[in-house]
């Protein structure tokens, strides 16, 4: 679904992602860890088109998507969240996702909009409500909308970015259980951006890690948390605690 | 909302009816300059609303006028034929500003330097070909020694107010049917984040190019309109900085973000010079200026809705409170 050849993003003079490659299989949740830095976000940000990649090739469904700009990724069926929320405050909770709906699929009405945008913010459980404003909306509440404007623009593949940040654990479980769910009954391909290990290793099918803009691991959970250069860059006790949750669920 | 629209009705006809009960020059002449004035703000604002602040409009509406005078009198061309043309050049010119702004994400102050440069380079070339556009000195339209209609010249006030009226009440719709769009939507999100507004599907430069050349559109017509009324036209009453500064200012102080915001603006705008004008006389050249700016000041600060924008919350609140 999405194979990525040799991806390469420099800032002047710092290489921020290295000469990447991975690919997606329809279907599954890929999980991608890494430190704070570790090039985690950069990549999401070339995958969706806010950046404009130095070298390397992304293709999605066969098709060449490094360097169009972002609308028309979203238009091929790439959804992604910002790591930090970023609602429009000055539109209601219901034309936030209407918004996506409209302009995200390329069908461009309003009733098909309404009806996406229904469907998504019944999905991740807030109110369908058209007078609800955004402000109203706390930590969880804010991380639902944005996964409910990403849903909404129908996307095949969707980048989820650090979705947990700034939740509890139970939020966090329930985050967590949520994407799976995306995964079972929409059947959207997910990649889920994480430094926090734990939660993701108990959903993800795959992960990969990155350090310092290069992938040095990849592969099934329990292989990947037993890798001595993923504890490394963890200090071990994180890696640790994934070990367990990745042994746990067999 | 039907309340709305009989209220709508009833203030159509009140002004329709005016030029045939009250036939005063000096009052019609004031009405024309306020709806014609009115509406080339509403432009402004078309685009301003979203936080697209151009210094630059003072060129287009300079185009949409010197184009239409200069095809008249050069090539014998009607206003007809010859303010479409300037609304081309002053589209056209709107693109080729507009485009590389977006397409490189120069927004907010930068956005706004950019335009005033296209002002200030309007102006200029107006008053460097002097020997067409009669520079700095002004420049007049021929008299049409055929059909009126025809050469879009008319000496009765009356029909200029009833004109000026038609344009100004089709911009407030414009207005309307852009306010309801999704476009208005998409606007929105993209003065608040692009880049989010971008992951929600939204063509950023697409959305933000349309907004401007629709509004550079209306204020060319805007300058074609006066020039055909007034009939002379210099280059610092229809072009330039300052007449883009009192179009920043006038929508300001009418209240950009509400449809009638920028006609109160215009309301406020020209009685406030015309008293200055009849009270101090040559004295008081340049004091409505002053004031300007330092209105404009107050009004960011502590009124930034507008006098309409905030005196509709005002009324708004009360209403819910009951």
């Amino acid at each position: 679904m999405l194979v990525v050849e040799g991806l390469v993003k420099r800032f002047g003079g710092f290489t921020a992602v290295n000469n990447v490659s991975f690919r997606v299989e329809p279907g599954e949740i890929l999980g991608l860890i890494g430190p704070n830095g570790s090039g985690k976000s950069t990549i999401f940000n070339l995958l969706s088109g806010t950046l404009l990649p130095t070298a390397g090739s992304i293709k999605f469904d066969g098709r060449e998507i490094a360097g169009l700009p972002p609308h028309r990724i979203i238009n091929a069926g790439v959804g992604r969240t910002f790591q930090i929320p970023r609602p429009f405050r000055r539109l209601s909770l219901f034309e936030n996702v209407a918004l996506a709906g409209y302009f995200g699929q390329n069908r461009h009405s309003v009733a098909k909009a309404n009806e996406a945008a229904e469907r998504a913010l019944g999905l991740v459980g807030l109110p369908a409500d058209r007078a609800a404003k955004v402000d109203g909306l706390g930590a969880a509440g804010l991380k639902k909308l944005e996964l409910a404007k990403a849903l909404a623009t129908g996307p095949k593949l969707l980048l989820a970015d650090e979705s947990l940040g700034g939740l509890d654990e139970k939020e966090m479980d329930q985050a967590a259980d949520m994407l799976r769910r995306i995964r079972d009954e929409l059947g959207i391909t997910i990649i889920w951006v994480e430094h926090i290990m734990g939660v993701l290793m108990r959903v993800v099918d795959r992960v990969m890690v990155l350090d310092h803009g290069e992938k040095i691991s990849e592969g099934l959970p329990a292989a990947v948390a037993a890798d001595p250069r993923v504890i490394e860059v963890y200090l071990g006790s994180d890696a640790q605690a994934a070990q367990a949750v990745a042994a746990g669920r067999g | 909302m039907n309340g709305r629209r009989l209220a709508a009705a009833a203030a159509a006809v009140v002004l329709i009816a005016v030029p045939f009960v009250h036939r005063d020059p000096y009052h019609l002449h004031i009405l024309v300059l306020i709806l014609i004035w009115s509406f080339a703000y509403t432009s402004w604002s078309m685009m301003g609303r979203f936080g697209l602040t151009s210094l630059g409009h003072g060129g287009f509406m300079g185009i949409g006028a010197y184009v239409t005078a200069l095809l008249w009198n050069h090539l014998g061309i009607s206003p007809w034929i010859g303010i479409p043309a300037s609304l081309v050049c002053a589209g056209l010119l709107a693109l080729v500003v507009a485009y590389p702004c977006f397409r490189f994400r120069i927004t907010g102050h930068y956005f706004a330097l950019v335009t005033l440069a296209l002002s200030g380079i309007v102006l200029q070339i107006i008053i460097a070909s002097r020997d067409y556009t009669g520079g700095s000195l002004g420049y007049t339209p021929d008299r049409a020694t055929g059909s009126a209609l025809a050469a879009l010249q008319f000496d009765d006030k009356a029909t200029w107010y009833l004109i000026a009226l038609g344009v100004w009440a089709a911009g407030l719709l414009i207005w309307q049917v852009v306010d309801r769009s999704m476009a208005r939507q998409a606007l929105e999100a993209i003065s608040e984040d692009e880049d989010a507004a971008a992951a929600a599907g939204i063509n950023v430069t697409a959305e933000k190019l349309k907004i401007t050349v629709l509004s550079a559109l209306m204020t060319a017509l805007a300058g074609g309109i006066y020039c055909q009324y007034q009939m002379f036209i210099t280059p610092d009453t229809v072009s330039g900085i300052s007449v883009s500064l009192q179009m920043v200012f006038a929508a300001v102080v009418g209240g950009l973000y509400v449809t009638l915001g920028p006609t109160v603006g215009a309301v406020i705008t020209i009685l406030m010079a015309e008293a200055l004008r009849i009270g101090f006389g040559t004295k008081g050249v340049g004091w409505d200026n002053l004031i300007y700016g330092v209105l404009l000041v107050v009004f960011i600060i502590f009124l930034p809705k507008g006098i309409l924008g905030s005196a509709l919350e005002r009324v708004r609140a009360r209403l819910s409170a009951r």
